[in-house]
């Protein structure tokens, strides 16, 4: 199994991820996965300000519901290109969360939870009522498909996928870096003490902000994708369980890694698709077995294999174990799964 | 004159609703410390219940009302032993996310059992009585007086009897609680059902002038959570206070602002004060 993490694997899902379309029997597998990927990009941005950074916000739907709609009011209502709204769909959501974050961050826990879940429902209430901008309850209908770029034509669901596919290989990609490095670090080092982390010089504020924008702006730019694959908008997408959804599938693959919030939000819709019959009461199912996850697997699918691998090989870490080091090398270790 | 009056009237028929259910999540959690997501599906299962009993089995309004309150006790204090009480020890984070799953599977389950439509619970009580110029149904002065006689009730049982100061006694120090011999599991019950049945009765009062279907506890429960980080998290007062405040700003807002954008106003609210005073309107220390 150890060949499997690291280099190689990540290889692996890479050269899984490009052969899919081969795969695949038809155009619908291929929507449902693209569909997918989109929540994936969504939920690794959830994951750097939930899983590494400590702060749950509930509000992610609602940045991801801005960045749709940044690219669905440009195309169709003002024209502009679709790529020039797509590149402002990541940084509108970020401007929003800066906002949002100046204010929300300097609560703590709870606070900030509820603080964003009563953010996210004021971002739905005005999509659902403010008509003149975002056409309501109607919903924005006939979004243009992403324009070719050179020789490559966005129009069949093959090229569609492999266009989701590499915004999600660069997100991925550029979260690595990110919590692998001083700054990924930090935001751990907030995670597990804060009060720890300011005495040893971290500017809280400034960290979380950053933390927060960044995890907004993967949303937003998940949301400007959507717009551009589904080409259909409605206010649902802000809808709080959008953030229960994307919740969940972080839980699954594991809180605070690099893979959990990836495998979590590509495996639970698959399920969700052989329990079709369910569909509108999937969370008969979902509801209990999120609940037996937090209870008896809370670490999730990766974070419980990394934990069991430390005990296995201890000696790999014991070079580590000795300081209160330890902390902050187990979990880099954690970040790179 | 008469239309400010009947706007004082709706506000004290919100207000004395969100108070009671947001008492409800406020006493669970000064115990446990956790944001209860449930809440809301608690106050909705409440709803259906009573609309069931009522429907189906013909019962009697008040009796309909009893019954779903002891349904949902059960409801809360068997969510609480299942669910709450093995993540007693778990960080802030786990016991939200789980809150959640209970949240999505009842209002599931609603969805399975009663269907997605919009039902309407009748009242035996559909009269108007004229009062100095204003016109006052008949169920909206029926709320005003259940709410606040319950609070009131509420109120003397946690302040007066000995089981009622026990919670007050865990929500100030659960280890001092212990020291004195207090029996933490059956309080955290006895909590949890008190606050499934404050939701039932809220849900049963309020549900014949509004409607009844599986996500009507989401939108009360978030207001909920706004009146109790007002009233500070934990406090009795607090929340009946928030209750009021969101009660009387949603239905002047709704009158002399927009009815369109009058759910806004009170996360508007909260956000402004939040931005002003980020340790709520009424706590002293800071969070």
């Amino acid at each position: 199994m150890n060949f499997l993490l690291g280099k190689p694997g990540w290889a692996l899902l890479f050269a899984l991820g490009l052969a899919f379309p081969f795969i695949a029997r038809n155009d619908y597998h291929l929507t449902v996965m693209s569909t997918a990927y989109i929540f994936a990009l969504a939920t690794v941005g959830l994951n750097l300000i939930t899983g590494y950074t400590g702060q749950f916000n509930l509000a992610h739907s609602g940045f991801m519901a801005v960045g749709a709609y940044t690219v669905g009011i440009l195309t169709v209502d003002h024209h502009v290109p679709f790529w020039i709204a797509f590149a402002l769909s990541g940084v509108t959501a970020a401007m929003l969360g800066f906002f949002v974050g100046i204010v929300s961050l300097r609560l703590k826990g709870h606070y900030f939870s509820i603080f964003t879940l009563c953010v996210g429902y004021i971002m739905f209430l005005v999509i659902e009522k403010w008509e003149s901008l975002t056409h309501g309850t109607v919903g924005i209908i006939g979004i243009p498909a992403p324009s070719p770029i050179g020789p490559l034509v966005f129009e069949s669901p093959r090229t569609l996928y492999y266009l989701v596919f590499f915004f999600l290989v660069l997100g991925v990609w550029v979260m690595h870096r990110i919590v692998n490095s001083l700054l990924g670090r930090t935001f751990m080092a907030i995670r597990n003490s804060d009060d720890l982390a300011e005495s040893l010089g971290i500017n809280l504020m400034r960290n979380k902000l950053l933390a927060f924008m960044l995890s907004v702006f993967y949303a937003g730019m998940a949301g400007g994708l959507y717009a551009g694959f589904v080409r259909f908008l409605g206010p649902g997408i802000a809808g709080v369980e959008n953030t229960f959804d994307m919740t969940m599938y972080m839980l699954v693959g594991g809180l605070g890694t690099l893979l959990g919030p990836l495998l979590g939000s590509l495996s639970v819709p698959w399920l969700t698709q052989y329990l079709q019959f369910l569909q509108e009461y999937r969370f008969i199912v979902f509801g209990p077995i999120l609940v037996l996850l937090v209870i008896f697997l809370p670490h999730g699918i990766v974070g419980t294999y990394m934990g069991w691998r430390m005990r296995r090989h201890p000696q790999a870490q014991a070079g580590a174990a000795a300081a209160p080091v330890a902390a902050a090398q187990t979990q880099p270790e954690a970040g790179r799964a | 004159m008469d239309l400010f009056l009947q706007q004082v009237l709706n506000g004290l028929t919100l207000g004395g609703i969100y108070s009671l259910v947001a008492l409800g999540l406020t006493l669970v959690y000064g115990i446990l410390h956790v944001p209860n997501f449930a809440h809301g599906a608690f106050y909705m299962a409440g709803a259906f219940v009573s609309f069931h009993l009522m429907k189906v089995w013909g019962l009697n309004y008040w009796i309909a009302m009893l019954g779903s309150a002891l349904c949902v006790a059960m409801l809360a204090t068997l969510a609480e032993r299942l669910v709450f009480n093995p993540l007693r020890n778990a960080s802030g984070l786990h016991p939200m996310i789980a809150a959640i799953g209970v949240l999505l599977f009842l209002e599931a389950s609603a969805q399975a059992i009663w269907g997605a439509d919009f039902q309407r619970m009748q009242t035996p009580y559909t009269g108007i009585i004229e009062l100095g110029g204003v016109t006052a149904p008949v169920q909206r002065l029926l709320i005003i007086a259940g709410a606040f006689s319950l609070m009131v009730a509420l109120q003397l049982f946690l302040k007066k009897t000995v089981t009622g100061s026990t919670i007050v006694a865990m929500a100030q120090n659960r280890d001092g609680a212990s020291l004195v011999g207090i029996d933490a599991n059956r309080v955290t019950m006895l909590t949890f059902a008190i606050s499934g049945m404050l939701a039932a009765v809220a849900a049963t009062l309020y549900a014949p002038i509004n409607l009844v279907y599986p996500a009507m506890g989401n939108l009360v429960i978030t207001k909920a959570f706004v009146i109790i980080i007002l009233g500070g998290m934990g406090s009795v007062p607090g929340a009946i206070a928030g209750g009021l405040i969101i009660g009387f700003a949603e239905s002047f807002g709704a009158f002399y602002l927009s009815t369109d954008y009058k759910d806004i106003i009170a996360f508007g609210l909260l956000v402004f004060i939040l931005s002003v005073r980020p340790q709520g309107l009424f706590t002293k220390g800071s969070n």
